[in-house]
């Protein structure tokens, strides 16, 4: 059963043509990769899902209900948590604080004023958070404030932040963009170890980290999709490599 | 129940806290501030800038504007006095709930933007607050001449007890006069509680929230939360604050004027925040004593003043300090508060919190120094 349908997305800025009639279908329980040139549309697209952008038209349907038109804390509401390209954290807090706030979401939704119990309390929502944190490694450094941590683990609190709240659809900006060989096989890892259930769609460059991880490879190049299926069918697909080889335009 | 979920170390802090606020005469005496007038003011100020320290130094928002609601809390509490009772309970409540109502409208269409555009927002509501009280509302206002109390006043609920008297009443707490000592210890109560309470929201998950919104509001909205909402309830919290604190000015002294609401008397809130460390819950009170306690001291000096506590030098030398000096003090003052508060932003941006920090880690490292040594040393023998 497909979660996530996209029919006919067009999205424009000025003249430039950013999405042209994307048309895409996520299958529930499956990692889907988006993978294309520099400049293919991947991430205006992923924009398109989470309430950043708005398509011109065509629809973007999750679970039986359209994401156009509500806002980002509504989609993330329905069950849509996204990793950025660059780790959007609270850096000034503790990174059990970190992983308790997504928790708090997903427990007492988009505002409920809880003034008079303590953070520090245990609870369900810290128990949550615990788990998570034990799961990506990164429970022994809960305390530490989460500006000092490396660019690595600073993705795996994103990770971890997303992950608490169990969310059905998981969006991966280029969740290994910058990261050395280890750090790369270690977010790997953790995709193939942690929230096994979710469905996922990752974009990314590192080809490794795609035929590790997808089910299923959409080729996005001058944003439409040219090209999707398995990712054996994907390796010797002519289109694909002429899109990747620069013949796009030709 | 009161102290549920609170730690160790926050228990401590709110019993010190009692403690000194409570004790505040008897500290305030080795720097001769122990007057009640003074320290009437340290407290309503204190309450003024913790509430001002929610939004700014919790949510990230710098509100320029804050004085418009220490204005309106004043306003309130001078008409509860003329038309009901000269009780302070009912003013003061009366205070929080009328500016957290005006806080309530002006943070709906101020919270719409946020940075510089939100602090201009907030500064514009706000003189236009001051120059509506001195105009157009001038019949709830009394304009220039500001809201007094008069001999004519309705004071319905205290004429049925009372026969009226020749003087102006005065404002008192069920018959205890609110003037001197009793007065002081009726600010300090309530600013005690306004600490507690603000120790509970920044410990409680709705602080947290507060904190997460100033760091990353971005990964708040795609963490699902609403955050206007929040920021609305910490602006309005704060006006409340702001408030409470206009209140008590009337309630100390029962007259309100326009002159409250301008925004040098914003930015005064804005600079004891600063300079005492934002986001801290000592800092804005520590910031707060401390202006209110040197405006107290320099803006009284004159160069007359200055030159007789220089007379013991030589004259030319007398001239010279007064020369030097005596741009500084009296009309002033505010020239100095500049200065002083232009080096804390530039050595000290945590404020005078960060200060203390500093110096503790200091004491601290040279304590494990010595310590170190030691056991060098005994580790020789």
């Amino acid at each position: 059963m497909a979660i996530l349908e996209v029919n006919d997305v067009n999205k424009a800025f000025g003249g430039l043509k950013a999405l042209n009639a994307v048309n895409l279908s996520v299958e529930e329980g499956t990692v889907h990769a988006i993978i294309g040139p520099n400049g293919a549309g991947k991430s205006t697209l992923l924009n398109c899902f989470v309430g950043r952008l708005i398509p011109d038209t065509g629809s973007v349907i999750f679970d039986g209900q359209s994401l156009l038109g509500i806002k980002p804390h509504q989609i993330n509401q329905t069950g849509v948590a996204r990793v950025f390209q660059t780790p959007e954290i609270f850096t000034d807090l503790s990174i059990l604080e970190n992983v308790m706030i997504p928790a708090f979401a997903k427990v007492d939704g988009a505002f409920r004023i809880n003034a008079w119990k303590t953070v520090g309390t245990r609870g369900e929502v810290r128990d949550m958070a615990e788990k998570v944190l034990e799961e990506v490694g990164l429970h022994e450094k809960r305390d530490t404030i989460a500006s000092s941590l490396s660019r690595g683990d600073k993705r795996r609190l994103e990770m971890a932040m997303c992950l608490v709240q169990d969310p059905k659809l998981l969006l991966l900006d280029e969740p290994t963009a910058g990261m050395s060989r280890a750090d790369t096989n270690n977010t790997v890892d953790l995709l193939q170890r942690v929230g096994t259930h979710i469905t996922k769609i990752v974009i990314e460059h590192d080809m490794h980290v795609v035929f590790s991880l997808a089910d299923h490879i959409s080729v996005l190049a001058q944003g439409t999709v040219i090209a999707g299926g398995k990712p054996e069918d994907i390796k010797g697909n002519p289109k694909v490599q002429e899109a990747y080889l620069g013949g796009a335009h030709a | 129940m009161m102290f549920a979920g609170l730690s160790r170390n926050d228990k401590l802090l709110f019993a010190g806290f009692t403690i000194a606020a409570l004790a505040m005469p008897l500290l305030a005496w080795p720097v001769g501030a122990n007057y009640p007038d003074l320290l009437q003011k340290f407290a309503i100020y204190g309450i003024f800038a913790i509430g001002f320290n929610i939004l700014f130094g919790l949510t990230g928002y710098l509100s320029f504007g804050h004085a418009a609601f220490l204005g309106v809390g004043s306003y309130a509490a001078v008409w509860m006095f003329k038309g009901v009772t000269m009780n302070v309970i009912p003013a003061v409540i009366f205070g929080v709930l009328v500016s957290g109502m005006f806080a309530a409208l002006i943070g709906f269409i101020s919270l719409r933007r946020s940075g510089i555009y939100f602090s201009i927002l907030t500064l514009a509501f706000a003189q236009m607050s001051y120059n509506l009280a001195y105009s157009v509302l001038t019949p709830i206002t009394n304009g220039e001449t500001g809201l007094q109390l008069s001999q004519d006043d309705a004071r319905v609920i205290d004429r049925m007890f009372t026969e009226q008297t020749a003087g102006l009443p005065s404002t008192n707490l069920f018959g205890l006069e609110m003037s001197g000592y009793p007065g002081f210890y009726f600010c300090c109560v309530l600013l005690i509680i306004a600490f507690f309470i603000a120790l509970r929201i920044q410990r409680s998950p709705f602080g947290m929230m507060l904190r997460a919104i100033k760091t990353n509001q971005v990964r708040m909205n795609y963490t699902g939360f609403n955050t206007r909402p929040y920021a609305l309830t910490a602006f309005i919290i704060s006006g409340m604050y702001a408030g409470l604190a206009g209140s008590l000015l009337a309630v100390t002294d029962p007259l309100a004027g326009a002159e409250r609401m301008q925004w040098t008397a914003s930015g005064e809130v804005v600079l004891m925040t600063i300079l005492g460390g934002a986001g801290t819950l000592i800092g804005p009170i520590l910031g707060a004593g401390l202006i209110k306690y040197f405006e107290n001291i320099f803006s009284s000096y004159n160069d007359g003043l200055l030159a007789e506590s220089f007379s013991f030098l030589p004259d030319f030398l007398n001239d010279a300090l007064v020369f030097v000096i005596g741009p500084f003090v009296g009309e002033g003052w505010s020239l100095l508060l500049g200065i002083v508060f232009m080096a804390i932003v530039i050595f000290l941006p945590g404020g005078l919190m960060e200060g203390l920090a500093r110096i503790h880690g200091w004491y601290r490292r040279r304590g494990q120094g010595d310590a170190g040594r030691k056991v060098a040393k005994q580790a020789a023998e």
